[in-house]
């Protein structure tokens, strides 16, 4: 909702009184069986910075691994698990989760619902993927080690796979099932429930991106879910969905894997566009510049986001019509994307800037998630791609999207809402110190890959000629830095769940939109009775 | 979550424990059919474990839901549901992105995988059984429609008939499916590991028999439900919700069937060019492949039979 229209809200229905029956289960039933919106989020955002952390130290493995040529720490087989799995990880388990947790939380509070719609279906979703991620690291304990053929999973190398071949499908089957679960929950709430007077245009912008994404989960989730499941029978079953002998083609599998996996990294970084577009208009103490062409722009990446796949795919072959058009349609997305950077930047313009926190982490976004844009943009060019493809530039450019893109997107959330969360003013200095050393340690990190791409380094393989050895050392250093300064982080949630400086309803200084009517923590239940928007 | 309409109020669900239970239940599954697969012993007994514990949850978590319902909180839905249907611009973009693009169906592939030694198959006609599937599937929609006038006019004797039959016709289309596949296997050389025809055949009719046992399941629930006199001619969300679940099985019968008749003829226009003396391995595209099409053509034997893998 923008700004001009909350002064009229009305207060005073959020804490009314709760009868005992509303009280939660004390100790361990209560994350057993709770349907509440706010205490399923805490547990997606508490799963999703614990497999965070699992899935960094994966990443400092490989890091370790490659500070100097040659083979030190891990065998190349294992070094490929590891590759595979951090990235499954990190995306099925940190970044897509913590932006479920964040919807949780957030999107009834921010459009007067008194919960998610769904609530026991909500539960469940939770618990599918946790217990999807128990069998995924599982994998590493059977013979033959964990899947380490890429995230991608591209047959026939992903038929070498040992034991964990059925698990790791599994697991992906009740991946999806949950995120599934979690996006028709959000359509349903966002469709019902809003508050009488919130029309769709009045929503929160993060309302509005996570709408979209829930669009995307439901159209591509069931499409990977039907790859990888031609791909067990593949295995299993003797079909021939990917066997040439028998017909089939193992380039029908990319071709199933990217019209999922392409609206998937828009899956991860449209709630991050949501996040931003709440904080920018805060701490610049002015409403969002053209709020309908930032709902429009999420929508057209979305529609985009289907009709680019094979660009992730120019090496296979494919005929110049296809090339032209992949290439065309990838560019294309720079529009609306660059509609979201004017607009923010133009939202600054003249404001009443603050550096808070979650501001710095905003700005950090709109910078350094640029760059992967840009990048991006060079790779949807064929001949250029034909250079970059499979190369540390590929490894860079996703990883200066989602890492300073999604995950400083989620970051950014949390610092701005957590007070709300808590009740607690977490320490500003420390959430500073953690700010620079994240936002200065990502670029040590992710920056030298750039031109160890393009001079030629290939991705996925534990050794390298030495003529790479200095950006990989700085890289190297990079990450041990971005790692550490994420304990910095945790120990700030923990100290700010534990106590802290009271903090108000509105918590910022130009607090707008729902969410910031109610007190700070944020009752058990809010909005029971829907809020009157004038 | 259901709202009052009176007093704006919210009905919440209390706590639960099936969600959890349904996560575990689903892993113990899984874990199971992944034992199985590698070959464990055990595999199979889990694999039963979660099945139960998978049919247990959707007892328990549907009684709870019926419970609620008939205690009166009003799990509403508001029909916005646009049918996501479409696919007809395939063709376009195939021919736009894709000019040198030639449909090679049905195959089975230059590897000829059949479990006859020549290689050979037949595709089941689409006007034998599953013609009379289609009937049966036509047939049961118009029972369903005719069960949900009957519950609208409140004729419930009319209601438990007409709904019985269009389970029993769910029923007897599997019977008939399953006595198909039975022929295809024995008779046609049809069989799963038959190249990518026989893949995409036991696929698509496989997972499509999958949610028909789903359906007439349900249909069997509701079928109970309404023998214990649940429902009146204005409230039976659940009834409408199987009824829609039922129609969406019957388009999807009808999507599989044109597929079919489809493969039928492009067979036939295939056989024609064989007899006009057309090389069929010329009409295969791609040269490695047409390399490997002479080789069996060549010498039959030196490619593994039956079941590749």
């Amino acid at each position: 909702m923008r700004p001009d229209e909350v002064t009229n809200m009305a207060h005073g229905n959020a804490a009314a009184g709760h009868g005992d029956h509303h009280r939660p289960p004390k100790g361990v039933m209560r994350w057993l069986t709770t349907t509440n919106h706010k205490d399923i989020g805490t547990m997606y955002l508490v799963f999703s910075l614990a497999m965070f952390l699992i899935g960094g130290v994966m990443a400092l493995l490989i890091r370790a691994e490659l500070f100097q040529p040659g083979l030190q720490l891990v065998d190349p087989g294992f070094y490929n698990q590891l590759t595979t799995v951090h990235a499954l990880v990190m995306v099925f388990g940190a970044v897509m989760p913590a932006t479920v947790g964040l919807a949780n939380w957030m999107i009834p509070l921010q459009i007067g619902a008194a919960d998610m719609a769904l609530p026991r279906m909500n539960l469940f979703s939770f618990w599918l993927l946790f217990f999807a991620f128990v069998l995924l690291i599982s994998t590493f304990f059977v013979p033959g080690g964990a899947p380490a053929a890429g995230w991608t999973l591209y047959p026939p190398l992903v038929l070498q796979t040992g034991n964990a071949f059925p698990m790791a499908i599994f697991a992906i089957h009740l991946m999806g099932a949950s995120s599934i679960m979690g996006a028709i929950n959000v359509i349903v709430t966002i469709v019902n429930m809003r508050a009488p007077g919130m029309t769709l245009l009045k929503m929160p912008l993060f309302s509005w991106s996570w709408l979209i994404t829930a669009y995307l989960l439901i159209a591509v989730m069931p499409v990977f879910a039907g790859g990888v499941t031609m791909l067990l029978t593949d295995y299993y079953f003797h079909t021939s969905f990917f066997n040439a002998a028998g017909g089939g083609d193992p380039v029908l599998f990319q071709h199933v894997f990217w019209f999922f996996g392409h609206p998937e990294v828009y899956i991860m970084i449209l709630p991050a566009f949501g996040i931003v577009s709440e904080i920018i208009p805060t701490f610049s103490r002015k409403p969002i510049f053209g709020y309908e062409a930032m709902v429009y722009a999420i929508a057209s990446i979305a529609f985009l986001s289907f009709i680019v796949w094979a660009h992730h795919m120019f090496t296979v072959g494919m005929p110049l019509a296809g090339q032209l058009f992949f290439t065309l349609s990838t560019m294309l997305i720079a529009v609306p994307t660059g509609v979201k950077v004017f607009n923010w930047t133009t939202t600054m313009w003249r404001g009443s800037l603050s550096f808070e926190p979650p501001m710095l982490f905003a700005l950090a976004f709109l910078f350094l998630f640029t760059i992967g844009g840009f990048s991006g943009l060079m790779l949807a060019i064929v001949p250029a791609d034909f250079q970059y493809h499979d190369t540390y530039f590929v490894v860079a450019h996703f990883h200066y999207v989602l890492v300073p893109g999604a995950v400083f997107g989620i970051m950014a959330a949390v610092y701005y809402w957590l007070p709300k969360w808590t009740g607690h003013m977490y320490d500003m200095n420390i959430a500073k110190w953690h700010f620079w050393l994240t936002a200065i340690f990502v670029n040590v990190l992710f920056f030298p890959q750039h031109f160890l791409g393009l001079a030629g380094m290939q991705r996925r393989i534990p050794d390298y000629p030495t003529q790479f050895t200095d950006w990989n050392m700085v890289s190297s250093i990079g990450g041990f830095g971005f790692g550490l300064s994420q304990l910095l982080f945790v120990w700030l949630i923990i100290r700010c769940v534990k106590g802290g400086q009271r903090a108000t309803a509105g918590v910022w200084d130009w607090p707008h939109g729902l969410e910031w009517t109610v007190p700070s923590p944020a009752p058990y239940h809010t909005f029971e009775k829907s809020p009157e928007l004038h | 979550m259901a709202q009052d309409k009176q007093t704006g109020q919210y009905y919440f669900p209390h706590g639960s424990r099936l969600p959890f239970f349904g996560s575990a239940s689903l892993f113990v599954l899984m874990a199971g059919a992944a034992a199985t697969l590698n070959g464990a012993s055990i595999g199979v007994w889990v694999l039963g474990v979660g099945f139960l514990l998978l049919c247990a949850l959707f007892f328990f978590w549907f009684g709870e839901v019926i419970r609620e319902n008939q205690a009166g909180a009003l799990f509403y839905a508001r029909q916005l549901s646009v049918p996501w249907l479409g696919g007809d611009g395939a063709k376009a973009v195939t021919g736009l992105l894709w000019p040198d693009f030639e449909a090679s169906w049905p195959s089975n592939g230059p590897g000829a995988l059949s479990p006859r030694d020549n290689g050979s198959y037949e595709i089941i006609p689409a006007f034998g059984l599953p013609a009379i599937n289609t009937a049966l599937l036509l047939t049961s929609g118009l029972t369903i429609t005719i069960a949900h006038h009957a519950m609208k006019m409140g004729n419930r004797g009319m209601l438990k008939i007409f709904l019985a039959l269009t389970f029993l016709l769910g029923f007897t289309f599997l019977g008939v499916q399953a006595h198909e596949y039975g022929e295809a296997y024995r008779e046609h050389g049809l069989q799963l590991g038959t190249g990518i025809y026989g893949s995409t055949f036991f696929m698509l009719t496989g997972f499509h028999g999958l949610h028909v046992t789903v359906g007439a399941i349900m249909l069997v629930v509701i079928w109970l439900r309404c023998m214990k006199g649940h429902f009146t001619p204005h409230q039976h969300f659940a009834f409408e919700a199987v009824a829609w679940y039922w129609h969406f099985v019957d388009v999807v019968w009808l999507g599989l069937c044109r597929g079919s008749a489809s493969s039928w003829q492009a067979l036939h226009r295939d056989r024609r060019q064989y007899r006009r003396g057309q090389d069929r391995a010329d009409a295969i595209p791609v040269p490695a492949l047409r390399h490997q099409a002479v080789l069996r053509a060549k010498r039959p034997e030196s490619l593994p039979r039956g079941l590749l893998r």
